[in-house]
């Protein structure tokens, strides 16, 4: 198909919707390179709003890595509002993609990147704009593969009607991989068409495509097995680590858009993965080993993109920043570089303890000490054990007393509900918490001038971790404590106007479960929502969970499953679960005895400094814990 | 917080006082092409950070959270494109305005384009922009309704038209705004135009009132008045703004003054 710009025909549609820059591209750093030199080409696609999806740093990172490749080019897509949707609708403009405006049907791969499930129903509406058949089954020989990544395809079985195909894990080796064998296949002539290409594909081992696979059912509904079903497939499909992160310092060149986005910084991964255990994280478990990236090659990254950025804040990221071997050297070395510059630099995703807050005061030399986050997630001792999130009551005050002693006015705690075994108690005891903060920090002060934000939202439980087992907990219950417990913190005098409560209801977690935790049957659930007008799910002013019930209830009918059944229904251990023949690593065993420890309050250790506790996933991938410390140290930018 | 003399104490950053302003210097840019959907908090974003990368030594303000002393005068509205927008940058050291417009425009992505720069020698540039030339392209309009349209507004001595503004919805005139209006010839390249397809193009010079009477006030003003509405959106483009000239009515370049050395 043509791959002419669309531009003259989206352009006059552009004064009649809202903020149209983000329609446009052009942003700083970003690539448009010859459609008829690149042999292999990728549209790549976050499945939200611009302004949320051109931050993300998987997107971003393949965007580079792909456009590096001689005859490969990568460009990218986002969900369209639905002002814009109806008027490419009523004018036939298809699904576009950002950099040159080309038809995304035109391109060889449609690599979508979902890091949450609620993109779910904007994957059918891009197919739909841009005429690609939406069950993988219609697709012809004209219509690109259709790939998903990110963390939601460890389960991509609620989806994979509409899928040719899935990776796990850590996109940058595998995406060069697929890259190299559709080549090659196109080098020969395409022989055996998309079939064979797909085939070429999931024979490596290290790419999913569900229609190699059939899944059979027990009469109640629970999956008896799933097997490949033709010769070649393997039975398993592994995940993909990347190791050695100073080898793949992406984004060399972040994209700095036009348009006002949700982070407006340069972001540096300072590490991948987390063995801190906390058993509801799906992330945490997903993404082992950890893997750092060297001190160096952060100060250089950090140098780099500041000077092809122009952004003036950097965000050193992570899924526990402060665990880095070397985060003290890191945050002093850099503060040390920035001092005076109007650089500023956030550390998000920390946790409580009072070598956090000397590192936050290093980040706000100069800066007001306004708020500080810690993440408690369980409101009682008994559930943080549950949870494996080892932070006892004495530390947590321990720590406030110091933040507010050093000059910090408001501290944010983050909780979860509805986790497993929870009672009312658990969550109650979020209001002792907060009032004990508080008090802490009145006594820190001498002052009444200190706040406490306690923020909570609801527990889903995810596939490849010890709670995959567990049932969800219901939204009448979930709503129920949430009521409680602001009551208790706003009913009391003393500290009630001191504490601030955010919190969301409990209805969006039974569609992310049923999402999280569903099967292939789920996938005709997501099609009526779709056909139903569902769009924007992770949006609460375009999510509707009645529109979700009411097309489970129609989809389903004839089933002997249903939303129950997928969210609050416990599972058994022998059960197959949609995503076993999907390998992140973890020892199935070991998550089995994991989820009993979770019963019994049984703590693990972090393998970072303790022996290893076997759950499976370096032997099974071949990898190996990569932590330093180096010794080295950050200089001087005038030194260097 | 109370210090113990009883006098209230600010918070003020430790460290030393940012450097003071040396030099203003005055910018004119474009805004072209597809850039003409970005607004004005898109606008100041990117010059804020091609300014960083440009290495131009921008002044910041005291305080807790420091912004570059860039202020902008009258940013055309979104969708609108521009061959005269200003904007004034404070910096910390004497700066050559030649290497500065060669550096801010490297910097900038094409289509955000400076086109001049001058050292401020002169007070109150937000002042001297006292009008603008407006060019509208209407493609698929008829010229001969158009032209009836603009006689008749042209004879009104008032056009009320309503606008929704941030202070709610406005009722006001746009006739005693307008300077002057005709219809002239041009190239016809508009887009998602069809070749061959008659183009009306508006010009118009608007003088700098408030409420701003923009120029698809002036487009509304022409449909009550003789029912001229057009097909498709219109492209407008703010051509030139400044001090409006007493005997012909357009306006003149507003860096004369500072380019003359001055008043001082």
């Amino acid at each position: 198909m043509s791959a002419e710009s669309l531009f003259p025909r989206l352009e006059p549609l552009l004064p009649r919707v809202q903020k149209p820059i983000q329609y446009v591209g052009g942003e700083l750093n970003s690539t448009v390179k010859d459609w008829d030199e690149a042999t292999v080409r990728w549209a790549l696609m976050y499945p939200d709003a611009y302004e949320v999806g051109l931050p993300n740093q998987g997107v971003q990172i393949l965007y580079e890595i792909l456009n590096e490749l001689p005859e490969t080019l990568a460009e990218r897509t986002y969900a369209v509002w639905p002002d814009l949707e109806a008027l490419m609708r009523s004018e036939g403009v298809p699904q576009f993609t950002v950099d040159a405006h080309r038809p995304v049907r035109a391109f060889d791969v449609l690599g979508v990147s979902f890091a949450t499930e609620l993109g779910y129903t904007n994957l059918l509406t891009a197919l739909d704009l841009a005429g690609i058949p939406l069950p993988a089954a219609e697709r012809t020989e004209d219509d690109p593969i259709v790939l998903a990544g990110g963390h939601a395809a460890f389960n991509p079985e609620p989806i994979a009607e509409f899928l040719d195909a899935a990776v796990l894990g850590d996109g940058e080796q595998i995406a060069i991989a697929i890259t190299e064998v559709i080549r090659e296949w196109k080098d020969e002539g395409s022989p055996g068409g998309r079939d064979e290409l797909l085939m070429r594909l999931a024979e490596s081992g290290g790419v999913y495509v569900p229609k190699f696979y059939d899944v059979e059912y027990h009469p109640d509904g629970r999956i008896r097995r799933v097997v490949p079903n033709r010769a070649g497939v393997p039975s398993r499909v592994f995940k993909h680590t990347v190791m050695d992160l100073d080898e793949w310092p992406y984004p060399k060149k972040p994209l700095v858009p036009l348009a006002e986005t949700v982070h407006e910084r340069f972001s540096v991964e300072i590490f991948r993965g987390c063995t801190r255990g906390c058993r509801f994280c799906q992330a945490g478990m997903i993404t082992r080993p950890v893997r750092e990236r060297s001190i160096t090659t952060i100060g250089d990254m950090v140098e780099a993109g500041i000077r092809e950025s122009g952004f003036n804040e950097v965000g050193l990221l992570s899924l526990s920043s402060a665990d880095h071997s070397e985060i003290g050297d890191v945050t002093r070395g850099l503060a040390d570089r920035y001092e005076g510059s109007q650089v500023g630099l956030s550390l998000p995703s920390t946790r409580v303890d009072a070598f956090n807050i000397d590192l936050a005061n290093e980040l706000s030399r100069n800066g007001r000490r306004s708020g500080l986050t810690f993440a408690p997630e369980g409101g009682s001792e008994r559930m943080r054990k549950v949870i494996n999130k080892m932070v006892t009551e004495e530390d947590l005050i321990r720590t406030v007393t110091t933040a507010y002693g050093q000059g910090w006015r408001q501290v944010k705690l983050y909780f979860m509900c509805g986790l497993p075994t929870e009672e009312d108690v658990d969550v109650l005891g979020i209001a002792d918490l907060a009032m004990k903060v508080v008090k802490a920090g009145r006594e820190a002060t001498g002052s009444r001038d200190v706040r406490c934000t306690v923020s909570i939202g609801g527990f889903v439980p995810k596939p490849h971790t010890p709670f995959q087992w567990a049932a969800q907990c219901d939204h009448e219950t979930v709503d129920r404590r949430l009521r409680e417990l602001r009551d208790a913190l706003r009913g009391d005098k003393e500290y009630g106007r001191a504490i601030g409560y955010r919190y969301h209801d409990g209805k969006p977690s039974i569609v992310e479960g049923l999402l999280s935790r569903g099967d292939r049957r789920v996938s005709k659930v997501v099609r009526a929502v779709w056909e139903d007008g569902g769009r924007f799910d992770g949006w609460s002013e375009h999510f509707s969970y009645e529109r979700w019930m009411a097309a489970a209830e129609r989809a389903l009918a004839g089933e002997p499953v249903d939303v129950d059944w997928y969210t609050t229904r416990e599972r058994d251990e022998h059960e197959v679960l949609p995503w076993d023949h999907l390998d992140a690593g973890l020892d199935r065993e070991w998550l089995w005895q994991d989820w009993q420890d979770a019963l019994n309050s049984g703590e693990v250790e972090d393998c970072r400094w303790t022996p290893c506790y076997d759950c499976g996933v370096c032997p099974t991938m071949g990898t190996e814990i990569q932590i330093g410390p180096t010794g080295k140290k950050l200089l001087p930018l005038t030194v260097i | 917080m109370w210090k113990d003399d009883g006098t209230l104490k600010k918070p003020v950053p430790e460290g030393p006082a940012p450097e003071p302003v040396a030099q203003r210097l005055r910018v004119r840019y474009a805004k072209r092409g597809r850039l003409r959907f970005t607004s004005h908090r898109d606008i100041s974003r990117a010059v804020e950070r091609a300014v960083r990368r440009a290495g131009i030594p921008v002044a910041y303000s005291a305080g807790f959270s420091p912004h570059p002393k860039i202020s902008y005068a009258g940013a055309a509205p979104t969708g609108v494109a521009s061959e005269a927008e200003y904007l004034e940058i404070g910096v910390t050291r004497h700066c050559d305005p030649s290497e500065v417009l060669a550096e801010l425009d490297a910097s900038l992505p094409p289509g955000l384009d400076v086109l001049d720069v001058v050292e401020a020698r002169a007070g109150g540039l937000a002042d001297r922009l006292e009008g603008s030339v407006w060019e509208i392209r209407i493609p698929g309009a008829d010229p001969a309704v158009a032209e009836a349209a603009v006689k008749e507004f042209w004879t009104a001595d008032r056009v009320e038209v309503e606008r929704l503004t941030k202070k709610g919805l406005r009722r006001f005139d746009t006739r005693q705004a307008v300077a002057s209006l005709s219809l002239v010839d041009g190239p016809p390249r508009t887009a998602g135009q069809e070749p061959g397809q008659p183009c009306v193009i508006l010009r118009m010079v608007v003088r700098h009132e408030t409420p701003a009477v923009r120029p698809d006030d002036v487009l509304m003003g022409l449909r009550l008045v003789a029912g001229f509405a057009p097909p498709s959106p219109p492209e407008v483009t703010r051509l030139a703004q400044g001090p409006l000239d007493a005997t012909t009515g357009e306006p003149a370049d507003p860096f004369e003054l500072d380019r003359a050395g001055g008043d001082r």
